[in-house]
């Protein structure tokens, strides 16, 4: 079978979407599948470092596009899972190297060999964005439970459906349960509705990331040792059309009720 | 007194900034999505009055121009009641 090509973008910067493409690639091999990772986010490269791939680097997608190397070489492949490789971006070139037909190209040859093709986009809606959607199948849309984020990605959910990039569905990515539970942030229901597409899956605020990141080894990598990584493999899962209920930290427990009350100083505050 | 309705999951959460903050983006995201600004709205609305009332009676007081969602469907909708008979003699 063909690989899914899925682009990660989300319209406002910073907001995790090399965080998921990368525990995203983790996750997907872990169980099983053949995965390559895309980093098009040319001039600012990163999913190298989060997947700790860094010093395996020797050709990049510019130096593939421009004909400097053959694609498999410039595959670096994840030794900690034999069927995760990453495709990495140049890092001093700009966007203006690689052209919407130039990743529908690449994509189409790795096609064959693998299950999951994960493109990270760079932020914004320019250049950089309008190649790395060329090649989706599908498209996931990252966003924080904040007015601007949410904002960004309801243009970019605009510009996907109006280039006819099937249904995009959305990841909500550092959802602090604590704080909608005080009712200051917005609820994983309030961004569903105003956004109106699919929700694909919910990563909650979890320290380990910068962690994680520090170290170049994905949460992913222990599915269970913390709430975002069993998240970022629950999303793992549903890609690959299984029906997995969503983590429910968003919903107090009347003693966590309690127990808030009482740290809140009570009738006091 | 939020404390309490916390504690009972109650309304508490009525005046905090998350509802604040979904209110805010409802209105925006309206806007952002079609390329109808306030003011457009507004000659819309001069001008529907101006049209209709040439053929019916109408309060130009209660007309309504707005932009309704529903999904990520945007539609223009508006709400113009007609004169009752009674009021029209009344003025
Ligand atoms: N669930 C999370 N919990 C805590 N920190 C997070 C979480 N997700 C992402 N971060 C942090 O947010 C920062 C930005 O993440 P990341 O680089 O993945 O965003 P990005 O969307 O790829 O940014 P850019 O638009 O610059 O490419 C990082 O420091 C990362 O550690
Ligand atoms: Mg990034």
């Amino acid at each position: 079978m063909a690989a899914r090509a899925l682009t990660i973008t989300s319209g406002k910067g910073g907001v995790g979407k090399t965080t998921l493409t990368a525990n995203l690639g983790v996750a997907l091999a872990m169980q099983g599948q053949r995965v390559v990772v895309i980093d098009a986010d040319v001039g600012l490269r990163n999913l190298d470092v989060m997947l700790g791939l860094e010093n395996r680097i020797v050709y990049d997608l510019v130096d593939v596009i421009e004909g400097r190397c053959r694609l498999r070489q410039a595959m670096v492949r994840d030794k900690r899972l034999s069927e995760l490789f990453l495709l990495p971006a140049a890092q001093t070139r700009d966007k203006s190297a690689v052209q919407p037909g130039d990743m529908v190209r690449v994509s189409d040859s790795l096609r064959e060999q693998f299950d999951f093709i994960l493109i990270d986009s760079p932020a914004g809606i320019e250049q950089g964005f309008r190649y790395a959607v060329a090649p989706a199948d599908g498209v996931l849309i990252v966003t924080n439970p904040e007015v601007t984020a949410v904002r960004d990605a309801d243009r970019v959910i605009g510009l996907i459906e109006a280039e006819e990039k099937g249904p995009a569905r959305l990841v909500i990515n550092r959802l602090k349960p604590n704080l909608v539970r005080q009712g200051e942030m917005l609820a994983i229901s309030d961004v569903v509705e105003l956004l109106s597409i699919d929700l694909l899956g919910v990563v909650p605020e979890d320290q380990a990331v910068l962690g994680a990141a520090n170290r170049g080894q994905p949460l992913a990598f222990s599915e269970n040792s913390s709430q975002a990584g069993r998240a970022f493999h629950n999303i793992a899962q549903r890609l690959q059309g299984q029906d997995v209920p969503f983590l429910t930290f968003q919903e107090p427990s009347f003693l966590q009720r309690i127990f808030d009350f009482a740290r809140s100083g009570g009738m006091g505050s | 007194m939020r404390a309490l309705e916390r504690l009972f999951g109650g309304r508490g959460r009525e005046s905090a900034s998350g509802s604040v903050a979904k209110e805010r983006l409802r209105l925006v995201l309206a806007h952002d999505r079609t390329s109808i600004s306030p003011a457009l709205l507004g000659t819309l609305k001069d001008e529907l009055i101006a049209v209709i009332s040439r053929h019916v009676a109408i309060d130009p007081d209660q007309v309504q121009v707005t932009v309704s969602q529903s999904g990520r469907e945007s539609r223009l909708v508006a709400d113009i009641p007609l004169m009752d008979r009674g009021k029209r003699s009344k003025r």
